[in-house]
């Protein structure tokens, strides 16, 4: 009798434990995993602490607002660190472990281009928020960015200096793939704009010194000199031009578009001229612009939730999380509808511009997603003409 | 002509940078026989800590500088009572890989403290770039080919004039000799560690106006430096300085007149060059020993 009362008592707390660990697998159903992968710490932290901080804010508001469907969404991000590897591994863990429904980011270039083989073997729709052209041309099915492409923002520079009478440039490039893909553009475009690049020469990301090419370039005698890459080169170029009098224009690539270039390259910066996403002149923007009311909603929003200035890459992730939230209404958490959604997107006003997915554009974005503005008192002022 | 001139400048400085870095080496090989990989982290604890206190804090640059120098001749300090004063058999080999984990350690410290960002701090002095032949210098070059200089002479003084230079020179020869002869070897250890710090924190401090601070200037600068050292000859300190200032200037040659992309190819090239060819170094000693 004892016996049977001991086994009886066994198999009840069996069941219950049993029971209990059901519950909570059955609770996590409810949620909508998106993964996240960001440069948070590194050298490119500037990309990815920003882009991890408006995934988190967006997240909230949605589930503030009741969720997608009704269930809530959580995010689960990763810190790539600006590294190739670790974001390979962490992605990884996104797909396999923590089964997210889709991923937003890399940061970069090259942990994007790390992590593609990944996302179209485990059919996980990516959204990465890195500029290089490479990632969405040519198309693959499950790889989408929101950055703009530095396609675009070599036209938008070139488009400028065209229409100021420019004619010869020097181009100073980084070297590693931004750097690089820059200078593909560069090179390919400038014809097309009547433009000559009369020398082309690179630095390396960690030098401090580039007064050797700066001489070189300037010997050639061109009109203004362009540099492509990300802080902290591009503010020794700046402070180089100007310790050596070279008083042609300078332009920059949209990788220094935040505050820490101006305040590494400190009075150096006056004059420079870049193409950047228009948050960073949101309120100069005139009144009949689509985009005024989301990027000034945007930044009152981040400025209140994090106390720091806003900077145009968090909006990539921002723009990433609410197009993946459109396209998950009604998918039910099936990824393949999830991105045949994601391609059908059309006419979308984001931070970063006016988004137009389909089969062949994964990018969607077009000329109007740039504008150009020079640094004036450590401030960025919209060049209209 | 102006652009071989501009060259010429942009090299000196750059070598001026190595040479300091060689020079601390130097002066610890000098003493101990030991080569201290992490003395680019000495070098690069010398910057940030001046950014923190002349930039952060907004002490006065000589107060800064010299707290500065004494924050990370104590981390030297620290390192030889910490991690090389007791190994159980000192071979050196082993000791100069305590010294390679040293310097991935500070280096961490170093991200934890000052993040991964750049910092700059402004200028010494507030002059313009001065204008000579068609061709810009800085005048934060001049101080630090000034300080340099100031070092060496100062080093030189105190090896040849003064008791205590002596017997650090007597202890790096036979070390149980000087012992034997009352010279307190293990003191003498203490204080070639902590002016070789002393020396790579006034590098840092020198070149942190003119380069950008972070957490990592100071893996390849080492390397440099001891490409430099190696260059101009183990154990000489106007070697250090001869090599530093050779290899800046041919840097900045080769990067002028053939490729931008070789810039650090160039040194690391000379290094395997000058192991190969006279491992000694141009002003060295002709003994060297192999492990």
């Amino acid at each position: 009798m004892r016996g049977m009362g001991r086994a009886l008592m066994k198999m009840t707390m069996t069941g219950l434990l049993i029971a209990g660990l059901c519950i909570p697998a059955v609770a996590a159903e409810e949620a909508y995993k998106v993964g996240g992968i960001f440069s948070v710490t590194g050298p490119a932290s500037f990309l990815g602490d920003p882009e991890k901080r408006s995934l988190e804010m967006v997240v909230d508001a949605i589930n503030e607002a009741g969720g997608i469907d009704g269930r809530p969404v959580e995010a689960v991000i990763y810190d790539s660190e600006g590294d190739p590897g670790k974001a390979r591994l962490a992605v990884g863990k996104l797909i396999s472990k923590d089964r997210v429904l889709a991923v937003i980011g890399p940061s970069r270039t090259p942990t994007t281009l790390a992590v593609i083989p990944l996302a179209e073997q485990g059919q996980v729709p990516l959204v990465s928020c890195a500029a290089g052209i490479q990632i969405t041309q040519p198309v693959k099915p499950w790889v989408f960015k929101t950055a703009q492409s530095d396609v675009l923002a070599v036209a938008a520079i070139y488009d400028y200096m065209k229409k100021h009478g420019v004619k010869k440039v020097g181009i100073l490039t980084v070297s590693n793939a931004f750097g690089e893909s820059g200078k593909e553009q560069l090179v390919s475009q400038a014809s097309s704009f009547g433009i000559e690049v009369v020398q082309e020469e690179s630095f390396g990301a960690k030098d401090t010194d580039m007064t050797p090419q700066l001489t070189k370039i300037r010997k050639a005698e061109p009109d203004a000199v362009i540099c492509w890459g990300t802080n902290p080169g591009p503010a020794v170029v700046a402070k180089n031009m100007k310790q050596m009098s070279m008083d042609i224009p300078l332009y920059q690539s949209h990788g220094v578009a935040s505050p820490k270039f101006v305040e590494l390259a400190g009075e150096a910066a006056e004059g420079i001229r870049l193409p950047t996403g228009k948050i960073l002149v949101a309120e100069q923007l005139p009144e009949d612009d689509p985009q005024r009311a989301v990027l000034l909603d945007y930044i009152k929003n981040y400025e209140a939730r994090t106390s720091m200035t806003v900077s145009g890459f968090g909006g990539y992730a921002y723009d990433a999380m609410h197009l993946l939230a459109k396209a998950m209404e009604g998918s039910g958490g099936d990824r393949q509808k999830i991105r045949d959604a994601l391609e059908a997107i059309q006419g979308h006003v984001g931070v970063s511009g006016v988004f137009n997915f389909s089969p062949e554009e994964h990018n969607g974005l077009g000329p109007e997603a740039f504008v150009m503005v020079e640094i004036r008192d450590g401030k960025w002022k919209l060049l209209t003409d | 002509m102006q652009e071989l001139l501009q060259y010429l400048f942009s090299g000196v400085t750059s070598g001026a940078i190595y040479a300091v870095i060689a020079l601390g080496f130097t002066m610890l090989y000098n003493a101990t026989e030991l080569i201290n990989f992490a003395q680019g982290e000495l070098v690069m604890l010398g910057a940030l800590t001046l950014v923190s206190l002349w930039a952060g804090l907004q002490l006065p640059l000589p107060a800064a500088f010299v707290l500065a120098v004494a924050a990370v001749c104590g981390v030297g300090l620290l390192l030889e009572l910490l991690a090389l004063r007791n190994v159980r058999k000192p071979h050196p080999i082993l000791l100069v890989l305590i010294t390679v984990g040293a310097s991935i350690f500070l280096r961490g410290v170093a991200m934890v403290i000052w993040g991964k960002d750049a910092h700059g701090v402004p200028p010494f002095s507030d002059h313009p770039p001065l204008e000579v032949g068609g061709a810009t210098l800085l005048p934060q070059s001049l101080w630090i080919l000034g300080i340099v200089l100031l070092i060496v002479l100062s080093l030189q003084f105190f090896y040849k004039r003064t008791l205590t230079g002596k017997a650090m020179q007597a202890t790096a020869i036979n070390r149980r000799g000087a012992w034997l002869l009352g010279i307190p070897a293990e003191r003498m250890v203490l204080l070639a560690f902590a002016i070789s710090a002393a020396m790579g924190a006034v590098g840092g401090v020198i070149i942190a106006p003119i380069t950008m601070c972070s957490y990592d200037m100071g893996t390849l600068l080492g390397l440099k430096g001891f490409c430099a050292a190696m260059l101009g000859g183990l154990g000489s300190s106007w070697g250090a300085v001869l090599g530093g200032l050779l290899l800046g200037v041919l840097e900045a040659l080769g990067v002028g007149f053939i490729s931008s992309s070789l810039k650090d190819a160039i040194a690391f090239l000379l290094l395997l060059l000058i192991l190969y060819v006279r491992p000694s170094g141009i002003f060295g000693s002709g003994a060297v020993h192999r492990f």
